[in-house]
């Protein structure tokens, strides 16, 4: 579930509260994203992987986290690298390639074509 | 807020996208209004998908066509798979040349194309639409459709969230693509799917087909939600004390995970991957490795517990029964798409593995799209008495009553979640639990009156139970083992089965064997 609103990164864009697509956030009084309906949080990181400031984080699990959790240690989750993680992956972010270029993975068949997807 | 359009689309995945494009190309006005946001909205955005894209070779279409004819029982049809191969390779097409998609390069220097990414298919697919001049509605669920006097549907209300108010659109023609239902599982993206569309179509009349495939399980790493599933083809599966659990597999033997999960913990291993397929998993699916990077697991390596999600008819086969080449209803003016309609034609009971669905999705969308741009071309742009389809959770037949949304979804959830009676089913289990579901409905039906915001739960918990009757009720009727509906107490195949099963009805639910007569 999203976890983390870094107010130190975010850019206050709006980005997270109009691409989620179970309406978790809300715009709180000083523009940052507030979670506000946490539990309807699917667990699906398009948030995260559409912020162009690196400010989220989701979570892999489907139930929320205590608040001493990693989720919530930003310094440990930019010292880790997965901060913004997803979205280097997917190659989103300018001077990236997309991922969708390099997709080349196995063929689960020797006489399959290899899985891009 | 009012809007008239010729076409509306009901939904904002791939079906939805298609279809939007495809009536914008025939020069209707177009609106498509979804749930979340298109773009990041429903199973495609979040999973991405392999895809049947099989160039126009007559072996290897054959091929493609024979392939699952036998796993889905024998109830596809040669005609529609073919139609499906050939749109789906046209529109595949389109996207790289149109759409810009960027298809990875193999050794050989060939564009493979047998894939999308979810997330940077489903940008481009919101960035095509608004090109085309379709108006996008965000954050704006459907709750019901509007009919005219004779039968027609004739556009459709619902709620806009995050602008907090109504809204209609007056349309020509709609095309359901709402995706299918996965009972809020949280099954990887498919939180939004709640069967809406099939309900909404189901208050006009409109039938449905194959609803006793509709038990699909998705494995994910316990308490996560990506329910990725290829890279397990790589996976041994153990017990706790370390034993293999024999006869557990991702593709033959998923029952046997969901058998022993009733009773003890199941654990797994990708240890069948070699280095290069570790290397190369990563590029295809960047998607699989989230819950592993993020959960400090090392799947080649170490074992983790898994757990199945249901996923329902999203990676089922049943849905809205199609009438027509267009994708057309029993209900004239009504389209439906994708994961909403019945994917029969194509797979039969099955499409495990994966790129059928997709497929459907892209061809269905594009042909209702056309269709629905025709039909309302054809109607004209005359005023037209109309009124409000909504029954369930919007107009109780009785005094409103406090009931409880959660309360019915947690009841629906309770009958078609658990592995031992949707997974594993039994006549006697399905009875027991459609006396539930009944029960479900008649209180929703009776005395539940929600509106504004609150309409949008409310309709999406009589969604669900309306689906789960039609699942079970179709699951009896099917007195056999065929495709993914396998019952424990008739383990066969019965070669007198061998029909598709329709289905219907609300407050009274039926279902028949395809043309039998009342
Ligand atoms: C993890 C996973 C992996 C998969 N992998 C594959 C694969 O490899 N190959 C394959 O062929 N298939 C695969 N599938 C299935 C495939 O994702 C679906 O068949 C496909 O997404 C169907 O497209 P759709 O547009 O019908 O539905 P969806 O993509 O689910 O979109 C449904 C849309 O409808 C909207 N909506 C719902 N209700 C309403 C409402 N009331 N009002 C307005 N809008 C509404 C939602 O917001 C959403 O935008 C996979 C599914 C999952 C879950």
């Amino acid at each position: 579930m999203i976890e983390l609103v870094s107010a130190e990164r975010c850019i206050t864009c709006d980005k997270c509260i109009e691409v989620c697509p179970t309406n978790v956030f809300d715009r709180g009084e000083d523009g940052l994203p507030v979670i506000s309906r946490q539990s309807d949080c699917q667990t699906c990181f398009q948030c995260e992987a559409n912020c162009p400031a690196d400010a989220l984080f989701v979570a892999p699990q489907t139930h929320p986290l205590p608040a001493e959790s990693f989720a919530h240690d930003e310094e440990h989750l930019r010292h880790s690298g997965l901060l913004g993680s997803y979205r280097r992956e997917i190659g989103w972010g300018s001077g990236r390639t997309p991922g969708a270029a390099r997709a080349i993975g196995p063929a689960l068949s020797p006489a399959g074509q290899p899985l891009i997807s | 807020m009012t809007l008239t359009a010729d076409v509306l689309v009901v939904g904002g995945g791939p079906a939805a996208t298609w279809a939007a494009l495809k009536a914008a190309g025939q020069g209707a006005s177009v609106v498509l209004a979804d749930k979340g946001y298109c773009g990041t909205s429903g199973a495609t955005a979040s999973g991405g998908t392999g895809v049947w894209y099989v160039p126009p070779e007559e072996k290897a279409r054959e091929a493609a066509m024979a392939s699952r004819e036998a796993l889905g029982g024998y109830l596809a049809d040669r005609r529609w798979m073919a139609r499906v191969l050939d749109e789906t390779y046209e529109r595949i097409n389109e996207l790289a040349d149109a759409g810009r998609y960027p298809f990875p390069v193999g050794l050989d220097g060939t564009s493979l194309r047998n894939g999308l990414q979810g997330p940077e298919y489903m940008r481009r697919q919101r960035i095509r639409v608004k090109r085309a001049g379709v108006t996008i509605l965000d954050h704006s669920p459907v709750t019901e459709l509007l009919v005219d006097a004779d039968g027609a549907v004739a556009g459709a209300a619902g709620y806009q969230r995050q602008a907090g108010r109504p809204f209609e659109v007056r349309a020509g023609a709609v095309v359901l693509a709402t995706g299918g239902c996965a009972f809020l599982s949280k099954a990887f993206g498919c939180n939004v799917n709640t069967g809406d569309g099939a309900l909404l179509a189901a208050e006009l009349g409109a039938e449905l087909s194959g609803m006793e495939f509709s038990n699909a399980y998705g494995i994910a790493p316990e308490h996560t939600s990506v329910t990725k599933t290829a890279f397990y083809n790589y996976a041994t599966f153990y017990r706790a004390d370390g034993e293999v659990l024999e006869g557990a597999g991702s593709q033959r033997g998923r029952s046997v995970i969901a058998r022993t999960l009733l009773s003890e913990k199941v654990f797994c291993k990708l240890d069948l991957a070699d280095d290069a397929a570790r290397k190369a998993m990563r590029l295809a699916q960047p998607n699989f490795f989230l819950t592993f990077d993020r959960l400090g697991v090392n799947p080649f390596t170490d074992t983790f517990a898994v757990t199945l999600l249901a996923e329902g008819t999203v990676r089922g086969t049943g849905g809205i029964r199609i009438v027509d080449d267009g994708c057309g209803t029993t209900v004239p003016g009504l389209y439906v798409a994708g994961d909403a309609a019945t994917r029969e034609l194509i797979c039969g009971g099955f499409t495990g593995g994966g790129s059928h669905n997709a497929a459907w999705a892209i061809s269905s969308g594009s042909w209702a799209g056309r269709a629905a741009a025709q039909f309302a071309r054809a109607l004209g742009r005359g005023t037209r008495q109309v009124s409000a389809a909504g029954g369930a959770g919007l107009r109780p037949t009785g005094g409103s009553s406090d009931v409880d949304v959660a309360e019915i979804i947690r009841t629906v959830q309770a009958e078609v979640l658990p592995y031992d009676k949707n997974y594993l089913r039994h006549g006697d289990v399905l009875r027991t639990a459609l006396k539930e579901l009944d029960g479900a409905w008649s209180s929703v039906r009776s005395g539940l009156r929600a509106e504004g915001a609150a309409a949008v739960p409310a309709r999406q918990a009589a969604a669900m139970v309306a689906h789960a009757r039609w699942m079970y009720t179709s699951a009896l009727a099917r007195n056999e083992s065929r495709g993914m509906a396998k019952r424990l107490d008739r383990p066969d195949l019965d070669p007198a089965q061998h029909h598709r099963i329709t289905s219907g009805g609300l407050d009274e639910v039926w279902a028949r064997p395809e043309g039998a007569l009342t």
